[in-house]
């Protein structure tokens, strides 16, 4: 691989050890992929997991002095103080959140614990190339923005955040972008649920493949969007996708197959989705609490909950995950307050698939996310899954 | 019986050499789905499910997870002196091969996986990465 002068002193160690960890990091994927050089990015999110792989990368290159070039935004761990006041915090699972929030701020990250980076706060436009890990992050920013992404581990992404540098390869590429199998969507498509259940399920059908998707609404939902992406690359490995008549690198069919015919075409039809339900779904009956926002809710999704729940009550734990910005929005517009008031809770900086959740080991619950259900089978979490209303509606019963 | 030899040409991905038993799997691996205590896969339905990863020379297809939890699962097998001797991969993503440079694996790929149908796990084969090289033992 080509590598400029000042790629080159960086690796040598002349910007510091850090910055020569991540370049070699770097370096190495470049040369795997066959990649002719490095470019620049302009924008990065680092899928912080505070699992120990991740603090002990990240402790490494802040102890090497590494700073971002790019300072990237950042996943959600937990929200220690939010935890500690209302839970039985196991302090070691406190101690190393602290670490971990210590070792991305010494990096220069952007300290926003928020999975949904692409809404609201790191936004790309067409054609930039950025580095994004998050499975929800990385369909997003390539597909609805047309940026440039590869699917970047939370390692790989915050060695491009330390350099500023990203190996030329992959969906950088036109050629790699075009679409290969059309998927056509038949039927009613109802809320942002049902683009959970099609994510997964196309990913199921179509392996690793780029999907053209035919027949979703023009008006389709930025949260029905993020679900989609979310599920595609959680479910399988898909970092991009189009939809004719939506994102912006399909224009036309053609233009999404990148003039290409299809390898293949499916159909999915609402007797699929509701199938793909029933089979991840556990079975209808008494639940425990409620999960929502896996990725992130929006201030669209809270301001629905708190119309829907206006002088009810919650049976159960009802926990409502979102970014810091869009708490905050809540809290000013009244919002927070429905919610408390129905005995609700809006957790900012926070993943389900986390320590802090040690309370809900065993319990049964109710949430929208194929992907939070996924995750936390090893936090022995189970979950009926509904669409985020029904699932309002299920904590207030307490039946789902 | 005749002894079963084999020599192939690959391609390196990350630099190094290293020798040990082969384990060869039809299956994508995620590294999360292994206990690091000793290395023993329990990804259920997995071929490799209930075989040890520790100190092999393991062939498998492509990895599979999440952008975080690869690292995870390599991470903790190396903190317990579990990792595999080498890989041997059929279609790199860069997660793993993110995870492979971090942690310093000998990776190689570029190799037909079909070579290793008819080879018996538990032969001894020295991976040199930096020479594109895997040779049996012996």
């Amino acid at each position: 691989m080509r590598l400029t002068s000042q790629d080159r002193r960086m690796l040598e160690g002349d910007y510091g050890e850090g910055a020569a960890i991540a370049m070699q990091v770097l370096v190495g994927i470049g040369e795997a992929f066959d990649a002719p050089h490095l470019v620049d990015v302009s924008r990065t999110h680092v899928a912080l997991s505070n699992q120990d792989g991740d603090r002990w990368f990240a402790e490494k290159l802040a102890d090497a002095g590494a700073v971002s070039r790019v300072p990237p935004t950042v996943n959600p761990g937990f929200n220690v103080a939010y935890f500690k006041s209302r839970y039985d915090l196991d302090q070691q699972a406190a101690e190393e959140m602290r670490r971990t929030h210590d070792a991305y701020r010494r990096l220069g990250a952007r300290l926003t614990y928020n999975c949904t980076p692409y809404l609201e706060l790191n936004i790309p436009r067409q054609g930039e190339i950025v580095a994004f890990s998050e499975s929800s992050a990385t369909p997003y920013v390539n597909s609805v923005w047309g940026a440039r992404s590869n699917r970047e581990s939370a390692q790989s992404a915050l060695c491009s955040a330390i350099t500023g540098r990203t190996p030329l390869y992959g969906l950088l590429l036109d050629e790699n972008r075009a679409g290969q199998v059309v998927v056509d969507v038949r039927g009613q498509l109802v809320d942002e649920f049902d683009y959970h259940l099609l994510g997964w399920y196309v990913a199921k059908r179509i392996g690793s493949h780029v999907p053209v998707f035919t027949g979703i609404p023009r008006d389709v939902s930025p949260e029905s969007l993020m679900n989609l992406g979310a599920e595609l690359n959680t479910a399988g490995a898909c970092p991009m996708y189009h939809i004719v008549g939506v994102t912006p690198e399909a224009p036309t069919l053609d233009a999404a197959l990148g003039g290409k015919p299809a390898i293949d075409r499916i159909l999915v039809t609402e007797d699929d989705l509701r199938s793909q339900r029933e089979e991840l779904s556990e079975p209808s009956g008494r639940i425990e609490f409620a999960m929502l926002g896996c990725p992130h809710l929006t201030l669209a999704q809270l301001s629905k909950i708190a119309a829907t729940i206006k002088g009810r009550h919650f049976a159960v734990e009802f926990f409502v995950l979102t970014s810091f910005a869009t708490r905050e929005q809540a809290r000013r517009m009244g919002l927070l307050d429905q919610v408390e008031r129905a005995g609700g809770q809006v957790v900012a900086d926070t993943c389900p698939d986390q320590p802090c959740w040690r309370h809900l080991m065993g319990k049964r619950g109710v949430t929208d996310s194929l992907k939070c259900s996924y995750y936390t089978r090893r936090r022995a979490q189970s979950y009926v899954l509904r669409s985020v209303q029904d699932c309002v509606e299920a904590a207030i019963r307490g039946e789902a | 019986m005749a002894r079963q030899e084999i020599q192939l040409r690959c391609r390196r991905v990350v630099h190094g050499r290293a020798s040990g038993e082969l384990l060869v799997s039809g299956d994508d691996i995620c590294f999360y789905l292994v206990n690091p205590d000793d290395g023993v896969v329990i990804d259920k339905g997995h071929d490799l499910e209930g075989h040890s990863v520790a100190g092999k020379v393991l062939v498998f297809p492509n990895g599979k997870g999440s952008s975080v939890v690869q690292l995870d699962g390599l991470y903790q097998l190396g903190a317990k002196g579990n990792l595999p001797a080498a890989m041997v991969v059929g279609t790199l993503d860069t997660v793993l091969v993110a995870c492979a440079v971090i942690l310093e694996i000998p990776t190689v790929t570029g190799v037909d996986l079909a070579a290793f149908n008819d080879v018996e796990d538990g032969m001894v084969v020295t991976v040199d990465a930096d020479r594109g090289l895997i040779v049996s033992e012996g």
